[in-house]
């Protein structure tokens, strides 16, 4: 692999740019690999990825039905923060956010990440309490984050709204190493990585099938043929549900669309991320000037990347109160993807009842953010049997009652 | 826009008008029933792509919980039917088996 550098744009820049290579190599399959990755959004790629650096692993291939980051990874509002409320949630948020800090040199991608700081803002005295608990959970687990009250609030985002009249801004939660990253540059940059070591990315190739021997895993089937492995990982998102039905198995978790939108773009008003729960909305401003907005999900089971419109009118209803200026702004698009919640609202990354087969998904709304660490700590799990990081996210912790409930600190969908 | 049929008082009611319920036909498990029973009944979910059940309340209109049998890859909607029954009427099932041959769900009741 030839290296990114501004060396490189110079050199090429001399020759007519006839130079760059492949980012990445379109192999048609084996008939057999060590390790099959069945999704090749960020969690799938991040997995392959550290399974090669960390482990040596390398007879690896990521198999994806459509276009490399076209799930939820290229769908995302990108927001990168770690300030959970629970243990090994703020490991595993923190492991992935600290791994961000480094992801474009690691890669030799620029993956542009963007540490501007992220408000979660109070606007309830619940959310008051809520918040600064969160505050003194992520003291002690090294997490640093800050209870900031409304003052700052508006120092650092000066186009909000503070004395709103039905929901006044109180405060914040601010973690200032928070911020953003280019979503597809996440998923190019691995898949790159993932290339140079020999691995095969995939596309267009769909699994529709997964072969067993008793309770063993032989291999999946595919619209490309079959292709033998000795473990897998299935890394799907929206779609786990529907691999695991596949496998044989099932999982405690609903596949549901979530939205978003964003602006014509306009001159940079806003160096921060603002997430505003209570009324359930997000927003920051990308490189381009787009105002990016999120909010919740919709409430029915769905798998055609749609939504309903009455979920974007409420999002930005409730955002333009706390952000008059939205009020004059002209929507450019909107979209959805598949997302898969958990009761917890915390992922799962585990073994399962089919041995050799591991799974990753019930990231829902919030797992950009987790790509660097959930790969990290699944390659782990994959090649070991076990790791520190997803011990506590077992597929059974709902049967045992080991819940770990974030459903103060995913409140709102991001 | 989802619209559905409610069952009560026959409105073609839009979804702003209604609030999802969740899957239908879940067997309750109270004190006493074992580890694997109350994993079910309390977290474990059909999430089928394709045929689907559900619960869904008129909670905007007459306010009353009904049924709805859907297809979640086409948004398609086969029928409604009331709330006091643990599966689908036989016409529906009949209808929903034309449309998508060999449809499957988990056994009602
Ligand atoms: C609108 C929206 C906003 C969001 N905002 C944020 C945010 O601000 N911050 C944040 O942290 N998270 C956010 N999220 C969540 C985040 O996008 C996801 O948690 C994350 O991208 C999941 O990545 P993944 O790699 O697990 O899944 P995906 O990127 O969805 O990848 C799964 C891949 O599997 C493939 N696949 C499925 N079935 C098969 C099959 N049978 N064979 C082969 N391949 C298959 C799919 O085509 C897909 O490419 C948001 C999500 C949405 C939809
Ligand atoms: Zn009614």
């Amino acid at each position: 692999m030839k290296r990114y550098s501004a060396f490189a744009i110079a050199r090429e820049a001399f020759r007519q740019h006839s130079g760059w290579d492949r980012a990445w190599a379109n192999p048609e399959p084996k008939k057999k690999y060590d390790v099959i990755i069945v999704g090749a959004g960020g969690h799938g790629l991040a997995t392959a990825y550290y399974l090669g650096r960390n482990f040596g692993i390398t007879n690896v291939a990521i198999l994806e039905k459509g276009w490399l980051g076209g799930g939820n990874t290229g769908r995302n509002t990108t927001i990168i923060r770690s300030n959970y409320l629970q243990d090994p949630s703020a490991a595993l948020y923190e492991k992935a956010r600290s791994l961000y800090e480094t992801l474009s040199q690691d890669l030799n991608y620029n993956v542009m990440f963007s540490p501007r700081g992220v408000i979660m803002l109070a606007q309830t005295h619940h959310e008051v309490r809520g918040y600064q608990r969160t505050a003194h959970a992520n003291a002690l687990q090294g997490v640093k984050t800050e209870w900031i009250g409304p003052q700052r609030v508006k120092e650092l985002c000066p186009i909000m709204n503070i004395d709103g009249p039905r929901y006044p801004v109180l405060g914040g939660l601010w973690q200032s190493r928070g911020g953003t990253a280019r979503h597809d540059a996440v998923a190019w940059g691995y898949a790159r990585a993932c290339s140079d070591m020999g691995m095969h990315v995939i596309q267009q190739c769909e699994v529709t099938g997964v072969r067993r021997d008793g309770d063993k895993l032989v291999g999946v089937d595919t619209n490309k043929g079959a292709i033998d492995c000795d473990k897998m990982g299935i890394v799907v998102a929206g779609h786990s549900g529907h691999l695991a039905e596949m496998a044989g198995f099932r999982l405690p978790l609903e596949s549901v669309a979530l939205q978003a939108l964003v602006s014509e773009p306009i001159k940079p008003c806003m160096d921060v991320v603002v997430m505003a729960n209570t009324v359930h909305g997000y927003l920051s401003q990308s490189d381009k000037g787009e105002m990016v907005i999120g909010g919740g999900t919709d409430g029915f089971n769905n798998y055609t990347q749609r939504g309903s419109f009455h979920h974007v009118e409420e999002t930005v209803r409730a955002l333009i109160e706390t952000f008059p200026m939205l009020s004059r702004l002209k929507m450019l698009r909107q979209w959805g993807g598949i997302v898969d919640v958990t009761g917890d609202r915390s992922p799962i990354l585990s073994k399962t009842p089919v041995d050799g087969v591991f799974i990753n998904c019930g990231w829902g709304t919030g797992g950009f953010k987790a790509i660097p660490g959930s790969g990290w700590a699944m390659a782990e799990l994959m090649a070991k049997g076990e790791s520190p990081l997803t011990d506590e996210f077992s597929m059974h912790r709902f049967r045992e009652g080991q819940f770990i409930d974030e459903s103060v600190a995913a409140g709102v969908a991001h | 826009m989802l619209i559905l049929n409610c069952p009560y008082c026959g409105v073609d009611a839009d979804e702003t008008e209604l609030a999802p319920g969740g899957e239908a036909h879940i067997k309750r498990f109270g004190p006493g029933s074992s580890d694997d029973d109350f994993e079910e009944y309390l977290f474990m979910r059909e999430n089928p792509k394709g045929v689907h059940f559900e619960r869904w309340r008129h909670a905007n209109g007459c306010g009353k919980w009904f049924h709805a049998a859907r297809c979640t890859v086409t948004l398609e909607v086969f029928g409604t039917y009331p709330a006091q029954t643990f599966e689908p009427p036989a016409e529906l099932s009949a209808a929903i088996s034309a449309k998508r041959p060999g449809w499957t769900w988990r056994t009602f009741s």
